[in-house]
């Protein structure tokens, strides 16, 4: 039975995956992905279903694991966001050409914006780089469809498949009518062994490409997947047309819809951006005199039509060339591309602008605060994270891709070198426990063999705090919340890189935080010294297990206070205002948490604690 | 050109902590449970760290989850600020009720009232009930109460009280 459900567009995908049969899914966590695999959890839970659902450590390795479940015969699907594919492109390419049994979608979740992300590239050039279909789907409701399709294509074709929905996909919500009790019937798993795809030397290899070749000119003679109108029944004999893909054909509906258009204007739809219905690119070519490409964020649909002339898109510079494709940027679009009379509309108000910071009470502020007070001017080396935001504080100086902190720090190191003293900064880098798992490992044993000097901050807040709280290895929580008996020690691997320097620290005792840092600065000049790792350990505020156990002090400031404004300058704490008079600084109770750290910071100890 | 015809397109605007996607959902639930279909536009990641937090509701017939701007019918601004940033989203006859001290034509101090009940979260229900009370949203009281009652957990006596403080506030 069907009910209707309120769902995000990845509760919908989650929805989608366990109708069609998965029985293996695994994820690393990421904006705008994170919520598919715990919405995946929730439901093994509620509906007690016999599959595997898995945080991975990280992107290529949640591929690999249910790459394998497919080799076996089954379904499976991992999910990530779109710079996460960076990551699993190495599985990706060669899974390609091996192709696999069962079935096999990867759900990538692209950021045009960029939102939450270090890039905002198309994840369907991806698609077209590996040579696999990608899914481009509109809304909620069609990812639950959609996804299912989908896993059909690959099952038929022995290909993994892409599957991938933007921001405004992901993060919309929709009533959307799913089943009632969730069952999957799973068959058992079988591996036929066949070396010559499973384990293909370079001359198989070329048969195996040449097998995919094959398998997507098929595919892009399936009529299913052909562009078809989102408003049928135009009138006929239109000379101009606009093909899409994904949400940004609904802004477009919408558009047309109140300038009149939409009973005159055909706009296709391609579910399939690629590869694209063969015969659709030559009907579209021979029909329309003018055709417009709406699609985020790269000219994925462009670049298959191949006329510069009557094609008009980013590559014409009929669309901008970077940036998320927003409703009233459409409007535009559409109403130069048509020549109709501008329309006039509100422009925003200039509000003052409001910077993301750290949370009230978040125990890296004060691993940050330390590291300035420690290190006055080195290189900062950051990470991907809740943690970025120490920018504020002036303690991160460059934010790359996962785990790179620890290479950059290395390379710094290097380059700097052979300066004179005088000019050698000193380097302290910062990473999270999740990062740092998921590819600071590699990076922290190659920076020890190649005698690199740093100090290497982890803040280990037992928890993935930036997307959501998922657990990491240290914690031995599973996706679906049973614990396991085994966990990773980050100090024991730490120790097996070759670091000699470990330190545990909790940064709420703020001396004796600043004294570890010190002796690690100390470390990495010794001449017997090396790189000098220092976790700085205390639990995510966001994590509910700790809310309730946390020791919360009353902190107040004594009119001892000079109206310096060091504390609100230098520690940044949301709960430390200006009283507004110009006066004595003041603290917001609705959101101060009682964690006290700002007692050790004002110099001119105005902040007490009860 | 003005609007976009459909049925009603909501704002909701504030800053993060404020339970503005909490209003939202309420909201797509009530009009769920009226048979309406809904969309919502929500923020998440870095922006909730105290950022600003903006939440699209479109009840009706619509396809984008995003209202463009000059086309929303309401605004519901949680936070001062909210006003000035996303009013630009109204069309011209659109509404702002907004938790304020004054300003606006529609404006309660929702905020202060919260702590005066002695529940400084539940202003973003007193806001609700105070909109409700204006009669510039989709659905009446007594639809946003019965939702409350069945189909949101928490507290659902200090989250009534709240609504209806709010709707009496406006009424008054």
């Amino acid at each position: 039975m069907n009910n209707k459900k309120l769902l995000l567009g990845n509760e919908a995908i989650a929805y989608g995956l366990l109708a069609a049969g998965c029985s293996a899914i695994t994820s690393y966590p990421g904006t705008p992905a994170s919520e598919i695999l715990s919405s995946v959890a929730k439901l093994k839970q509620e509906n007690q279903l016999r599959i595997h659902v898995e945080w991975s450590i990280n992107e290529k390795v949640a591929f690999e694991t249910a790459l394998a479940n497919s080799y076996a015969g089954k379904r499976s699907a991992v999910a990530m966001k779109q710079v996460g594919l960076n990551v699993a492109m190495d599985p990706l390419m060669s899974a390609a050409y091996t192709g696999i049994r069962g079935a096999m979608v990867v759900v990538v979740a692209d950021d045009p914006g960029p939102h939450s992300s270090q890039t905002e590239q198309d994840t369907r050039f991806f698609a077209m780089a590996a040579k696999v279909p990608v899914f481009d789907p509109v809304s909620p409701e069609d990812c639950f469809s959609l996804v299912r399709e989908a896993l059909e294509v690959s099952e038929s074709f022995e290909i993994p498949v892409i599957f991938r929905p933007t921001t405004r996909v992901s993060h919309a919500r929709q009533d959307v009518a799913v089943p009632e009790k969730v069952e999957i019937s799973i068959k058992p798993a079988v591996f036929e062994k066949e070396p010559t795809r499973w384990a293909a030397t370079p001359k198989f290899r070329f048969l195996l490409h040449r097998a995919l070749n094959r398998k997507l000119e098929e595919i892009a003679g399936l009529d299913k997947f052909r562009p078809y109108e989102l408003n049928p029944g135009t009138e006929s004999g239109a000379k101009t047309c606009i093909l899409g893909s994904g949400v940004v054909l609904t802004y477009a509906w919408e558009v047309m819809r109140d300038l009149g258009l939409l009973g005159k204007i055909p706009i296709y739809r391609a579910p399939m951006p690629f590869p694209l219905n063969r015969g659709f690119g030559n009907f579209i070519l021979e029909t329309y005199d003018r055709i417009l490409v709406l699609e985020e964020t790269y000219p994925v649909l462009e670049y298959q039509l191949r006329d510069r002339e009557r094609v008009f898109g980013r590559l014409s510079g009929t669309v901008p060339e970077e940036g998320e494709l927003l409703p009233e940027l459409v409007e535009d679009i559409v109403v130069k591309f048509f020549e109709l009379p501008p329309t006039g509309r509100p422009v925003p108000g200039e509000a003052p602008p409001r910077r993301p910071t750290l949370c009230p009470g978040c125990p890296h502020r004060a691993s940050f605060y330390a590291l300035r007070k420690v290190f006055r001017k080195a290189i900062y080396p950051g990470d991907i994270g809740c943690y970025t935001l120490g920018l504020n504080l002036n303690a991160v100086d460059t934010v790359l891709c996962m785990g790179a902190a620890i290479s950059q720090a290395a390379g710094f190191y290097h380059a700097f070198k052979h300066n004179s003293p005088e000019d050698t900064p000193e380097i302290a880098a910062t990473i999270g426990d999740s990062t740092f798992f998921h590819s600071g490992i590699p990076a922290l044993a190659n920076a020890v063999v190649e005698g690199a000097r740093f100090v290497l901050l982890i803040l280990d807040n037992s928890t993935t705090a930036m997307t959501g709280n998922q657990p990491t290895p240290a914690t031995g929580k599973r996706a679906s919340g049973e614990i396991s008996a085994k966990t990773v020690s980050i100090p024991r691997l730490v120790e097996a890189c070759g670091v000699e320097f470990i330190r545990e620290s909790d940064p709420y005792d703020l001396k004796g935080f600043i004294k570890t840092l010190k002796e690690a600065r100390g470390f990495t000049r010794n001449p017997d010294g090396g790189i000098a790792v220092v976790i700085a350990k205390h639990p995510c505020l966001m994590d509910k297990t700790y809310q309730s156990r946390m020791k919360r002090l009353r902190v107040r400031v004594t009119d001892k206070c000079k109206s310096c404004h060091y504390c609100i300058d230098h520690f940044e704490c949301p709960a430390l205002t200006e009283a507004g008079d110009g006066k004595s600084v003041t603290i917001d109770y609705s959101i101060c948490t009682g964690c006290g750290v700002c007692v050790s910071v004002c110099p001119k100890k105005a902040i007490v604690a009860d | 050109m003005k609007g976009t015809k459909g049925f009603q397109q909501i704002v909701l605007g504030g800053v993060g902590g404020q339970g503005v996607l909490f209003i939202t959902k309420i909201l797509a639930g009530v009009a769920m449970e009226k048979g309406q279909p809904v969309l919502v536009s929500e923020t998440h990641g870095m922006a909730q760290r105290g950022g600003i937090v903006v939440s699209h509701l479109k009840v009706g017939d619509f396809k984008s989850p995003l209202i463009r701007p000059g086309t929303a019918d309401v605004l519901l601004s949680f936070h001062p600020e909210s006003v000035l940033n996303h009013s630009h989203f109204l069309k011209e006859e659109g509404k702002v009720i907004a938790n304020d001290e004054g300003g606006e034509e529609f404006s309660i101090n929702a905020t202060g009232l919260a702590i005066e009940m002695g529940s400084p979260i539940a202003a973003n229900l007193i806001l609700l009930g105070y909109a409700l009370s204006k009669k510039v949203l989709f659905c009446d009281l007594e639809e946003v109460e019965k939702y409350l009652r069945t189909q949101v957990k928490g507290n659902i006596e200090t989250n009534v009280k709240a609504l209806k403080f709010g709707f009496e506030r406006g009424s008054a």
